[in-house]
């Protein structure tokens, strides 16, 4: 991440400043009100903020949320997240599954690949922690927790 | 209940027709004056004049109303300067600020004083004159500074500075011409000025180390107690410096110093409507006591300080953005939108009423903030033209020494 330099405006708030990877400075000025300022600065005279950007606190979140949503969504597609050992994998379940209509408890999963169910997401819900009663529908996402070699058998049985 | 209102309907309804009209016209007036981008003051201060003493239409009923007002307005002005800056912007301001500080004061405030003495005034009055000429008003500069977006501006942080030097300036200068003017000898207004520069230090120490526990006891309850009461603290302590001889605008900016975080950003954002109404029946009381026919008497020496002032503080902002290591346009920006004069020259004018040249200070004042509030942000919108003008000419110098440079 690139340096960010912070100047007190007194009365005002904080001025905050990066220059990105290829040379132009962006500048946030936060105000006590909570309201910000994007700005960014002139390249004959760099003291001078040419365009800036009025955001409330709302406004503010919601450009966040844009700028930020790339990087989940990196972080979706790279899919596996390794913890010593252990990994992530967002297995979907297909329409066509063999395990459509019956419960977790009937796949003994962890039993036969070691790795754990530990969610279901469908759509815009999300199921944590889904218990052994659980029963698959089909077009839904596992998320499973587990050695590579369990998960890739998981990821076998579950779609046969 | 039915008797009061009866009995007072004679008087109250004329004194409720001539304030309403007053503060129509001020409010066309306000508009006005956000649209041409400048402050109201230098309107308000006109229509005080031409409502004042020799003026087109005398306020019979409601003058003793608006000078009371006036004055809770004064306390309001000094509350919220005081409420502006956290006690970590005025330290840092002093540790960072003192050599532009220094040279603002320098500047700013000696030629008023010379001004004043060459006028033949006494001291006390040229120290205030010294005063007048000194502060910038941060009122207009901040509203300057946001309408032309300059708050992301690499010369705007050495401006704000500025601006907590001069906020804490007027803690020990305010105290000393309050001393002065008590007229009394030399020995026991030296004490008074002790005295006072004790009681704001203590309080800038304490506020410092122990305001959020004034504002702790403040911060729970509604927005309406929180108003009631930093407005009554306001005007209590206001009245019990009064009593002790220390100027209630004081005892009033103490109050704005001592309190801290959370409450401070709250309790300025609940006072400052009052503090709008206020402030505007005071720049008309003010005006009221200036006899517009001085005003031709002072032009003269309103225009010269203008310009020397002016001058001054365009000096000043250039060396505080130059310490920045901000270039040229930026230190013109600096130095212009530092120009305007405002509210606390006008507050520094009004405790001088008393004083032997009060009547010429207040009309050499009105005229001079008439001046500078409408030059400042006129000369501050034009300073980028001005700074590619002073570039073209010094590209022009450099290209005609080369061609006269044999090869």
């Amino acid at each position: 991440m690139a340096e960010v330099t912070e100047t007190q405006l007194p009365g005002v708030g904080v001025r905050l400043e990066f220059r990105t990877s290829n040379g132009t400075s962006v500048g946030v000025v936060v105000h006590r009100t909570g309201r910000r300022e994007v700005v960014v600065y002139d390249r004959v005279d760099p003291d001078r903020s040419l365009a800036q950007v009025t955001l409330d606190t709302d406004d503010a979140r919601t450009l966040a949320e844009m700028l930020g949503a790339s990087q989940v969504n990196e972080a979706l597609t790279a899919v596996q997240q390794r913890i010593e050992g252990l990994a992530i994998e967002w297995l979907p379940v297909a329409e066509g599954s063999p395990f459509v209509g019956r419960t977790i408890a009937e796949g003994e999963f962890r039993t036969r690949t070691g790795a754990s169910i530990v969610a279901v997401i469908m759509g815009e819900t999300t199921i944590p922690a889904p218990g052994p009663e659980y029963r698959f529908v089909g077009g839904e996402t596992a998320v499973a927790v587990g050695t590579d070699e369990g998960l890739a058998v998981l990821e076998h049985l579950l779609n046969g | 209940m039915n008797g009061v209102l009866a009995a007072s309907s004679g008087e109250a309804t004329i004194a409720f027709i001539e304030i309403g009209a007053v503060i129509t016209v001020l409010a066309v007036l306000a508009r006005l004056a956000h649209r041409w981008r400048i402050t109201a003051i230098p309107l308000y201060l006109l229509v005080g004049l031409a409502l004042g003493e020799g003026g087109l239409v005398p306020l019979e009923v409601s003058a003793d109303f608006i000078s009371l007002a006036g004055e809770i307005g004064v306390l309001l002005l000094l509350l919220t300067l005081g409420l502006e800056y956290t006690p970590a912007e005025l330290r840092s301001g002093l540790r960072r600020g003192l050599v532009p500080g220094a040279l603002d004061a320098v500047l700013g405030f000696t030629p008023g004083l010379i001004g004043g003495l060459v006028l033949g005034w006494d001291v006390r009055s040229a120290v205030l004159l010294g005063g007048v000429c000194w502060i910038s008003s941060s009122g207009v500069i901040a509203k300057v500074l946001t309408d032309l977006g300059r708050l992301g501006n690499r010369e705007t942080p050495a401006v704000l500075n500025l601006l907590v030097l001069e906020d804490l300036a007027m803690a020990v200068y305010l105290p000393i011409v309050a001393a002065l003017l008590t007229g009394r000898d030399a020995a026991a207004t030296a004490v008074t000025v002790g005295v006072a520069l004790a009681v704001v230090t203590v309080v800038l120490l304490a506020s410092m180390r122990w305001g959020d526990h004034l504002s702790a006891l403040l911060a729970p309850g509604s927005d309406e107690a929180l108003l009631l009461s930093v407005f009554g603290l306001t005007l209590f302590v206001g009245g019990l410096a009064q009593r002790l001889q220390v100027s209630a605008a004081i005892g009033a900016f103490l109050v704005g110093l001592a309190l801290s975080d959370p409450v401070r950003d709250r309790a300025a954002a609940l006072v400052s409507p009052l503090r709008d109404l206020f402030a505007a029946a005071f720049f008309l009381f003010f005006s009221f006591q200036v006899d517009p026919s001085d005003l031709f008497g002072v032009a003269l020496p309103a225009v010269i300080l203008l310009v020397v002032t002016g001058a001054g503080k365009i000096a000043t902002g250039w060396v505080a953005a130059a310490r920045d290591g901000v270039a040229v346009p930026g230190r013109l920006r600096a130095g212009t939108v530092l120009v305007a004069r405002g509210e606390f020259s006008i507050v520094i004018a009004a405790l001088g009423a008393s004083a032997a040249f009060g009547a010429e200070l207040a009309a050499l004042a009105a005229g001079y903030v008439l001046l500078t509030a409408i030059a400042g942000p006129v000369l501050t919108r034009s300073s980028d033209g001005l700074a590619g003008r002073l570039q073209a000419r010094q590209d022009r110098a450099a290209r005609a020494v080369a061609a006269d440079t044999p090869t």
